[in-house]
């Protein structure tokens, strides 16, 4: 028998990798994960008739309740609050990994026939660790985005002398352990600093840092699962877990990349003095003067265009605009214009935050352009379209040495003929800082709500 | 677990994590969101413990614990994959 689960494990580790494998197309996308589930279905299975598990009503209990709840949330979750559901989603992962690990030490603890060895306590605690960071970090993260906790770059004294002690206490505990295994408050209190840790590291994160921190807390959940398979000597679980480790990493570093920061920056806390001190918007720093346009006369101005460039942020999300942007783009369509969607890696709260928005607008996903693939197109457009984005297209950073943003890869929407920017007001973005855009020759400020403005737009197109 | 069974468990680990590098930096920013929370379901995989530490046999501190695991394991397991399912559902190409 033992045998036999051996290979399903083996089975279901390579349903992973080719499911991971086939999410490079978003045609074959959706097989893709439907073969990583089955892996995990038979992982399940196999594991059931293992001769370890002796009793299944409880088992089954959980087994049931989780998948309810799991299922629920699934349905329930608008497309515009994805970013919640992941953080949250991650947090499960990363609780999981305490209690196994937990259980797995309170099981040797106190079986007498079975003894601790350096190896096996190593990855508890290392589990212990990363699982817990993972836990509260992510409910942090979670309650971020859901604005139940502030979205703001959150300070406290002493915050890095304080983390820094709290990572060195852990690992000196860790290493106290490995000597001294049977000491179980010192486990506790590994777990209780750890959970702590998690809180501490992710609350000074800045809403608009969200991709970052969500995709970093995505790779410990991974690395957390690892660690488990560590501790059961299963080498399914450090696959599996090494995978998704590897996949949070990457994501880290396209995120960290598209803002132009390190990861240690990031981490630290946001653009250190300018995000933390809130909306500037009173900060008379608004030099020159702001040509507004309204919805009729956007529309005159459209009709007469050939390309369109669409460039959705976070202010789509937030508006749920993305239904009436779609409507935008069939009624420019149906006036012969080319319409394309500009998507800069860290625009929304997560990686391919907007591209899903769109997607559940039926935008077709063809339409969606990289920035790196579109940037060169901006000069022989006509009209690009802003939608609730702002830093991401803010010529500052790269021209201004002094701006915190400068050397952040930007849409170079300035280069094309018009821009019109909508927003509710000339209020700074993330970053705190004025958008110089705003002020061109060829900007054009179209106010109000995404959702209202865009619906307003389309019927004054649909009127012509 | 001696020094030995450590290594062959590490030699895994760091092949997996290569394997994972070379596919992942094959998915289009377009599918990041669905790779993400794909993945996370993956991640789930912590359930297998979960099983083996609740299915002990009498109730004890590691089988409870190992129960609620079970239960947060697939929270995120069946969360993860559906969600998932209902996004990719969505994305068409015209």
């Amino acid at each position: 028998m033992e045998i036999v689960s051996y290979l399903v494990y083996l089975i279901a580790s390579i349903c992973f990798i080719f499911g991971i494998k086939k999410l490079s197309s978003p045609k074959t996308a959706r097989q893709g994960n439907q073969l990583a589930a089955l892996g995990m279905l038979l992982a399940i299975i196999v594991t059931l008739f293992d001769q370890r598990v002796l009793t299944f009503e409880y088992i089954i209990l959980g087994l049931v309740l989780g998948s309810l709840i799991g299922a629920v949330f699934a349905l329930k979750v608008q497309m515009t609050g994805m970013p919640q559901m992941v953080g949250l989603l991650n947090g499960f992962g990363g609780g999981a990994s305490v209690l196994v690990g937990f259980a797995e030490y309170d099981r040797i603890f106190v079986t007498p026939t079975i003894m601790f060895d350096e190896p096996t306590t190593i990855s508890i605690v290392l589990s212990l660790l990363i699982g817990s960071i993972t836990f509260t970090g992510s409910l942090i993260a979670f309650g971020k985005l859901q604005g139940i906790v502030t979205g703001k770059v959150v300070k406290y004294p002493l915050q890095h002398p304080l983390n820094a002690l709290l990572l060195v206490a852990v690992f000196a505990a860790g290493v106290f352990v490995v000597v001294q295994p049977y000491e179980i408050e010192i486990i506790i209190g590994i777990i209780g600093v750890s959970l702590l840790l998690g809180v501490l590291l992710v609350l000074p994160i800045g809403g608009a840092d969200m991709p970052v921190a969500i995709s970093l807390l995505n790779s410990y959940s991974g690395l957390a699962a690892s660690m488990t398979g560590f501790v059961l000597n299963n080498k399914m679980l450090i696959i599996a877990g090494a995978l998704v480790g590897a996949s949070g990493i990457i994501l880290t570093i396209i995120m960290c990349k598209g803002m132009n920061r390190s990861l240690m920056n990031v981490v630290m806390g946001g653009w250190a003095s300018a995000g933390a001190e809130g909306p500037a918007a009173d900060s008379k720093a608004h030099k020159g003067t702001a040509k507004a346009i309204d919805s009729e006369e956007l529309a005159m101005l459209l009709d007469s265009v050939s390309s369109v460039v669409i460039v959705p942020g976070y202010g789509m999300a937030v508006g749920q605009a993305q239904h009436a942007v779609r409507d935008l783009m069939n009624v420019l369509e149906k006036k012969n214009i080319k319409v394309r969607f500009a998507i800069h890696p860290v625009a929304g709260r997560m990686p391919g935050h907007m591209n899903v928005l769109l997607a559940e607008a039926q935008v077709p996903y063809d339409k969606l352009l990289a920035m790196e693939d579109i940037n060169d197109d901006f000069p022989n457009t006509d009209v690009v379209i802003v939608i609730g984005a702002n830093d991401v297209v803010n010529p500052a950073a790269r021209h201004d040495q002094s701006s915190p943003i400068y050397g952040m890869p930007i849409l170079n929407v300035d280069y094309a003929k018009t821009v019109v920017i909508n927003k509710r007001s000339l209020n700074v973005g993330y970053a705190g800082i004025d958008n110089e855009l705003f002020f061109y020759p060829n900007s054009l400020m179209y106010f109000g709500d995404s959702k209202e403005a865009m619906s307003k737009l389309v019927n004054e197109i649909k009127a012509l | 677990m001696d020094i030995y069974g450590l290594l062959m468990l590490i030699y895994v680990f760091v092949l997996a994590i290569f394997v994972g590098f070379e596919l992942i930096t094959k998915v289009p920013p377009t599918l990041h969101t669905p790779l993400m929370s794909g993945s996370n379901a993956i991640s789930g995989i912590t359930v297998i413990g979960a099983l083996l530490s609740a299915g002990a046999g009498e109730l004890t501190i590691s089988t409870i614990l190992g129960i609620v695991a079970i239960v947060f394991a697939m929270i995120n397991v069946v969360g993860g994959f559906l969600v998932t399912d209902r996004m990719l559902k969505m994305f068409k190409k015209k």
